[in-house]
């Protein structure tokens, strides 16, 4: 198959699973103790190019584990994952040179300003060049962001324009496949409805992004296809025409509404910590 | 083909030994902290010099005991910046949260570490040619009989294994997020007991001086008073240019595959995304 026809994301069979921490004894210092989580259920997916898909489904439903496995950060038990026809395991280095990812919680040296995180990331990259400033500003300024948060330390800047700048960063280096991973969560109305509207805006350069979200409403408006998931399973997968109101669909398919499931998995989480 | 690939990885190098120099920039309240602990400890080493001429009963040469605590306190000064600027590279990238940022990059480890190494080293250099010159000012050191060119070139030796040895330890966060740094200093405090800092290794019991045989640190502290105070040529300082050479040979090659092995490692068991 050529590069071309390449899906933008392929997987088939990916399974992980973790050890939850706390609880049992190790046997050896270095083994992980506890019980073990299945993460993801063994997954078929295909994205195609330029597509923009959203996650949907309550913690530890497994979306953070895909996108992880897929921007090369967690090796699956089983099965595979290709981004663009290469492997995410023994092709690592061919798949991030296509990926950027934008987590929940931005990734930067808060002490440093947002233009030295940004070199940084452009170098390494390796698509710094003199332009850079120039292409910079262009980027911020498209995303709304005032010329001077460039300079400022990016612990005084809000949560939505550190998000921002988040995202900007992954535009600069030129991603084929875009991860989001709840880029929205935590944000005030107004930044929220902002970053919503860069992913929108992301759509036109035809990149292909996976979107991970709890906000029902906004895979709706922004994605073309939706997946819903709990507990590592997709329940549910198809146009958000088609699946009609999600609340609905995930409480029928689950059991539960989102908001309850986000419950349980907390305190399944303190379970284990306790 | 080979040629781009190749001015990606130099732009990766740059931007990581820039990286490290702007936050050395931003933490610089830090760093002004730590330069003048630094000078204490040496300055501390250089009175206790005198101190024991004066509490002492017998009479010693209290130049060269100066001298010889001195070299090995600033010696010390600059090995342990560059051990632990490497060493909790990845512990910061953890505690800011950017961990997983760098690992999710087009760049290979070795051009990562040893961009992080080469900013070290340079850092490192600096700082104690501070400590060195306020040194000099307050203690009348007399370097006349030195041999320059022997101490750069063991320097220079040096840093190969001091490397490995900075690598090796890095990958402890990776192993436990939550006590490698502990685990850092624990290992930073064996290598300062058995190398010879502030007393020759042969003081030492048996198991230790067995220690300091395989520790590269005890071979630049000889190589280094051999040519600061004995004014020893390179050629009369082979047996311990020997060693650091060889281990430079060994620990640089096994801190990457250690480092590869613990990268994955975390990767399996989820343990990138954890802060701590």
């Amino acid at each position: 198959m050529s590069q071309v026809s390449q899906p933008a994301v392929e997987t088939c069979g990916l399974t992980k699973r973790f050890r939850r921490p706390g609880g049992g004894r190790r046997a050896w210092p270095w083994r992980q103790a506890g019980s073990e989580v299945v993460a993801l259920h063994p997954l078929d997916l295909t994205l195609e190019r330029g597509s923009t898909t959203g996650v949907i489904g309550p913690n530890g439903s497994g979306k953070s584990t895909l996108v992880r496995v897929l921007a090369t950060l967690v090796l699956p038990d089983a099965g595979w994952a290709r981004v663009f026809g290469h492997d995410v395991v023994t092709d690592s280095f061919r798949v991030k040179r296509h990926i950027n990812r934008v987590s929940v919680e931005a990734a930067f040296f808060k002490e440093l300003s947002a233009w030295e995180n940004l070199l940084y990331a452009s170098r390494i990259y390796g698509v710094a060049d003199r332009s850079l400033r120039l292409r910079v500003e262009g980027v911020l300024a498209r995303f709304g962001l005032p010329r001077d948060v460039l300079d400022r330390p990016l612990r005084h800047l809000s949560r939505g324009q550190q998000q921002k700048v988040a995202i900007a960063r992954s535009v600069l280096t030129t991603p084929s496949l875009l991860l989001m991973d709840e880029p929205t969560t935590g944000l005030d109305p107004r930044s929220k409805r902002e970053v919503q509207r860069m992913v929108a805006d992301l759509r036109e350069d035809s990149v292909t992004t996976l979107l991970c979200t709890h906000d029902m409403d906004e895979a709706e408006s922004l994605c073309d296809r939706v997946l819903l998931m709990d507990y590592g399973r997709v329940l549910a997968d198809g146009r958000p025409s088609q699946l009609g109101r999600l609340e609905d669909l995930f409480f029928g398919l689950s059991g539960r509404g989102m908001e309850e499931a986000d419950v349980e998995a907390e305190q399944v989480v303190e379970g284990s910590v306790c | 083909m080979l040629m781009p690939a190749l001015r990606g990885e130099a732009q990766a190098f740059a931007g990581f030994v820039e990286r490290q120099k702007n936050l050395i920039k931003r933490y610089w309240l830090w760093e002004a902290v730590w330069l003048i602990y630094s000078l204490v400890s040496v300055l501390s080493i250089g009175y206790l010099a005198a101190g024991l001429q004066s509490v002492s009963a017998s009479t010693f040469d209290l130049r060269q005991a100066q001298l010889y605590l001195l070299v090995g306190a600033l010696l010390w000064a600059y090995l342990s910046v560059v051990f632990i600027e490497i060493s909790f590279s990845v512990m910061w990238e953890r505690w800011e949260g950017t961990i997983e940022y760098t690992f999710m990059a087009p760049v290979r480890r070795l051009t990562h570490l040893f961009g992080i190494c080469a900013f070290a080293l340079l850092y490192g250099l600096v700082r104690t040619v501070v400590v060195l010159l306020i040194a000099m000012l307050l203690f009348h050191l007399d370097l006349t009989h030195a041999n320059v060119v022997t101490a750069v070139i063991v320097l220079a030796v040096s840093t190969f294994p001091l490397m490995g040895l900075g690598i090796l330890t890095s990958v402890l966060p990776l192993l436990s997020p939550e006590r490698g740094e502990q685990m850092t200093v624990a290992v930073q405090g064996v290598l300062l007991l058995a190398s010879g800092v502030y007393y020759p290794v042969s003081v030492l019991p048996g198991p230790l001086q067995a220690l300091a045989s395989v520790n590269p640190l005890t071979y630049t502290l000889e190589g280094m008073r051999a040519a600061l105070i004995g004014g020893r040529g390179v050629g009369s300082v082979w047996p311990e240019l020997a060693p650091l050479v060889l281990m430079g040979f060994v620990l640089v090659p096994l801190g990457l595959a250690v480092f590869g092995w613990a990268e994955r490692r975390a990767k399996r068991f989820g343990l990138l995304k954890r802060s701590g």
